[in-house]
């Protein structure tokens, strides 16, 4: 049996990185940008004020674009799914079919109908009809997420499922578990409401270019005022979801956890790290200061995890190697449970072939009482189940910070649009204008904080990456990651270059037909 | 007798209707005809060009029946076992 190349298994993480950071900038855009055009919308509908209708159809002319070079693109992951990671593929078929079928269909309907309404209908369908259509749209999206996030979550905290050993695949037993996980339930609402957020930088930066430029001056400043409007909120709600976040992750992957926070020492009273250099050369177990440089604020690790100030926070080394006093159970114990169960799984699948029902049923016996730590027995040593330090603690410090500048930014544009002082705020504006990119940069940090910090495991704790790639060479997913980094800059070009126009065209002409 | 006509009738009015209104969007498009190329040259690339020629599903490709599916992946997640 030849095992399975790492550097595959590190070029197919890669590739899927790839795919889904660069999905994940239409994504979060779509999500946010369809509820402002509502919001637009309504506005208009309830003043009749004609301005408010060229608002909205400017900004659904971006979104149109946003959508249009978007769409599909997270198809491509479907397709690594089959290439290169079968075995992940068959052994979570039946949790996923449900989700991603539901989410196709959903998509389908909505935007086969309600989307071509919120484009082909003005002044073919009652204004109402319209608003309608568009609220459908924004709902529908966000509904639309609610599924992916479904099946994301059930890879993070995997329930509602039992392992059939005669099919080697995680059957789904309890369709409300899966669907109301709280991990999938934390991260819908964190994801979408950081959507809203970002969608509503994405108006505020380019209604401050228009005020820089001294253009269209009306139809930014009034932009301006409702995207701080709900970009205030959305911030609030990310804020909030974000803690509930935190808090799950606590209880369902407290090595993500302490990886975020560079935690290597369990403690009590925790303090959480506001800011601070890794040292770099820090390995779990040593006796190195995992820290150059770092503020902290105390107890608030300890409260954002377990809601107590005098709570004990676990570290990567009392995860890794267990520690007794709290009552946690070291990597090492739990490899011997997983090499157990595999070895009974093999013993099971050995006695089907001969036919040796007996034998079956003792090993299928012994098998179930290790097969949750089945997905350890698959780690040579209990270092490997600790993830990369260094890109979840640096992308949630970097999501935090930004996610803490946006709220303050948002209240400041309200504050200057409300005393109609914007375009003298000189200071102010180019900020704005780099909010989008900021907003970007805070989403794909989430991203890689929610992704990187649970390896490795494909599915927590049951199967980790290496043994879900399928056993290819290096060089076949070599070739598909390039050629997929070409395809998307081309797209990524393509919608820089079209919205960039329309922009410049402005909200007057600049309507999508 | 007569209701049935009617209905008939409201129904192909109906389907006009959609019809028109998808034909008119679709015809009046000027910005929109080129988001619909793109989209079509994306979908070509995906579906005719990645999908057929770069991402096979494995493990249709390599196996006919899912008894042989089942038997290759638990193979690959048990592969290890006698060295434990």
């Amino acid at each position: 049996m030849v095992d399975i190349d790492l550097s595959m298994v590190n070029w197919a993480r890669a590739q899927f990185a790839l795919t889904a950071m660069y999905h994940w900038i239409f994504v979060p855009l779509t999500l946010g940008l369809s509820f402002l055009c509502a919001f637009f919308e309504s506005i208009y509908v309830r003043t009749e004020d004609k301005q408010w209708l060229t608002i909205t159809k400017f900004w659904m002319t971006l979104f149109g674009i946003n959508f249009a070079i978007g769409v599909a693109t997270g198809i491509i992951l479907e397709f690594e799914f089959g290439t290169n990671w079968s075995n992940y593929s068959w052994i979570v078929g039946d949790i996923f079919g449900a989700p991603l079928a539901i989410e196709g269909i959903f998509a389908f309907f909505l935007e086969a109908t309600f989307f071509a309404v919120m484009f082909f209908g003005w002044n073919r369908v009652s204004k109402k009809f319209h608003l309608f259509s568009t609220w459908m749209v924004a709902v529908g999206s966000n509904l639309s997420a609610v599924w992916i996030l479904v099946a994301n979550g059930w890879m993070q905290n995997p329930v509602g499922m039992i392992f059939n050993p005669e099919t080697a695949r995680f059957e789904m037993n309890n369709f409300s578990e899966v669907v109301f996980n709280p991990v999938a339930v934390s991260k819908f609402v964190h994801t979408s409401s950081s959507g809203f957020l970002f969608a509503s930088l994405f108006v505020l930066s380019i209604s401050c270019w228009y005020l820089i430029r001294g253009k269209h001056l009306q139809m930014a400043k009034k932009s301006i005022v409702v995207a701080s409007v709900f970009g205030l909120l959305s911030s609030s709600f990310v804020a909030f979801t974000g803690d509930e976040s935190a808090y799950v992750v606590a209880r369902k992957q407290p090595m993500k956890l302490a990886a975020i926070e560079g935690l290597y020492k369990g403690q009590t009273k925790a303090p959480i790290v506001a800011a601070g250099i890794l040292n770099p050369d820090k390995k779990p177990g040593d006796n190195q200061e995992p820290f150059l440089v770092e503020i902290k604020i105390p107890y608030l690790l300890s409260l954002l995890a377990n809601r107590s100030f005098n709570s004990f926070v676990p570290g990567i080394d009392d995860l890794v190697y267990g520690n007794e006093e709290q009552k946690i159970e070291g990597v090492a114990s739990k490899i011997n449970k997983g090499k157990t169960a595999i070895n009974d799984l093999a013993l099971f699948k050995q006695a089907r072939k001969e036919n040796n029902n007996k034998k079956a049923e003792s090993a299928l016996a012994n098998f179930k009482k290790n097969q949750e730590y089945m997905g350890y027995g698959y780690l040579n040593k209990p270092e490997e189940a600790v993830p990369s330090i260094a890109i979840p603690y640096y992308a949630f410090h970097i999501m935090v910070a930004l996610g803490t500048l946006f709220p303050v930014m948002f209240a400041v544009f309200l504050f200057y649009a409300f005393k109609d002082s914007l375009t003298r705020q000189k200071w102010l504006l180019p900020l704005g204008l780099i909010s989008g990119l900021l907003g970007l940069i805070a989403q794909e940090s989430g991203w890689a904080v929610a992704e990187v910090g649970r390896q490795p495991w494909a599915i927590n704790g049951l199967l980790p990456v290496k043994i879900a790639t399928t056993n290819l060479a290096a060089t076949n997913v070599q070739i598909t990651f390039f050629m997929f980094l070409g395809i998307f800059t081309l797209l990524l070009l393509a919608e820089i270059t079209i919205m960039l126009k329309q922009i410049s065209i402005g909200p007057e002409e600049g309507v999508l037909k | 007798m007569r209701n049935s006509i009617l209905n008939i009738d409201k129904k192909n009015n109906l389907i006009n209707s959609i019809y028109t209104f998808y034909r008119d969007g679709f015809k009046g498009m000027v910005l929109g005809k080129k988001l619909w190329t793109i989209i079509l040259i994306k979908l070509f690339v995906m579906f005719v060009i990645l999908k057929l020629f770069f991402f096979p599903n494995y493990l249709n490709t390599k196996f006919a029946t899912n008894e042989e599916k089942t038997d290759y992946v638990l193979e690959q997640i048990t592969r290890n076992a006698s060295k434990n």
